[in-house]
């Protein structure tokens, strides 16, 4: 089979796609599965649904594995060099807490 | 060749579009119901479905899910399918019936119809050999035809084994001996089934095949498995379907 386990994560933000406009964005659902554009056999997919979407309307990203970690590491750094005063987390908090 | 976008009316009522490849010429022939894989409606399922016309088959691609966003891309529609945990069963055989009495009807038919799915489609075109009457089942690489996965998994599925004594239709069955799902130890299983209940069955395992050999888009796709398993199709229903 091709799906692995589906992760649906609570979130604050916004996202945009090519053509716009900005919707909230409240839910990512993260999973690992053949994409649908990347050229690779699975990709750290993640969609964020747009809120009331009709029709699935989502923003949606493909990663293949290493990229994601790759992100995610990028992620942590750049949260890491802000002050903890603008972004409310502890320096070195755990992925995850 | 001729194909069009239809719309046809599952079991339960529901109008349900599907794509329709048909051969030229009004020759009595069978017909065969398509099962797409968990990305859905897509490009490469459809061109599946224009293959098995030009082996002579009236071919009804079914948009399963159709209900859950009906004017969304393939790959959205997916997403929200997937988010739900997957199309119930009880909707895959409506739906199925409902395709297989468009296809008896078509002025064109003998009134003898198969299905075949991929991946997902796999499993639930043996589903719909249990519940529905039809002439010819093809299993591309189904998992959890036997089988049921745990809690975490995304889709909302068990195995098939209870249905499998309803089984009314022989067989064919194509898998990669590298797959993990189904492994060649779940192929082990449902040979062992199919036998002890007498149902007439071939499945076919492909060294150096993985799941998904059919797909030519992905690294998956290996030429060796996939020229075979279309002969091995073709003449399946040749055999059951009387082209």
């Amino acid at each position: 089979m091709c799906t692995y386990l589906t992760v649906r994560a609570n979130v604050e933000g916004s996202v945009k796609g090519p053509t716009g406009p900005w919707v909230r964005a409240r839910e990512a659902i993260v999973y690992f599965d053949h994409p649908s554009h990347a050229l690779a056999e699975h990709t750290v997919n993640v969609d964020f649904p747009v809120p009331g979407a009709q029709n699935g309307e989502r923003v949606a990203l493909e990663l293949t594995a290493q990229a994601a970690r790759d992100l995610i590491a990028a992620m942590t750094a750049v949260l890491d060099s802000a002050p903890v005063t603008l972004t409310g987390l502890r320096l070195g908090q755990p992925i995850g807490e | 060749m001729n194909t069009c976008f239809v719309t046809f009316d599952s079991a339960d009522g529901t109008p349900i579009q599907g794509y329709l490849a048909s051969p030229e010429g009004n020759d009595l022939r069978g017909a065969v119901i398509v099962l797409h894989h968990l990305p859905g409606f897509d490009r490469a399922t459809r061109e599946i479905t224009r293959r098995i016309a030009v082996m002579g088959y009236d071919a009804l691609l079914i948009n399963l899910y159709w209900r859950q966003a009906p004017t969304a891309s393939p790959d959205d529609a997916a997403a929200v399918a997937r988010a739900m945990g997957g199309v119930p069963d009880d909707q895959i055989v409506a739906d199925a019936a409902g395709a297989a009495a468009f296809l008896r009807a078509l002025p064109t038919s003998n009134a003898r119809v198969g299905t075949i799915g991929f991946c997902s489609g796999g499993r639930q075109s043996v589903l719909v050999g249990c519940r529905v009457d039809v002439d010819a089942v093809v299993d591309c690489y189904g998992a959890y035809v036997t089988g049921t996965p745990g809690p975490d998994f995304p889709l909302k599925v068990t195995g098939l084994e209870s249905m499998l004594p309803d089984l009314r239709a022989p067989l064919l069955g194509l898998f990669g001996n590298d797959d993990a799902f189904p492994s060649p130890e779940d192929v082990d299983q449902l040979e062992a089934i199919l036998t002890g209940l007498g149902k007439p069955h071939d499945l076919v395992r492909f060294d150096n095949a993985s799941h998904a050999f059919f797909f030519v888009d992905r690294d998956s796709y290996r030429v060796h498995a996939a020229l075979e398993g279309w002969e091995r199709v073709s003449s399946f229903y040749s055999a059951h379907l009387g082209a």
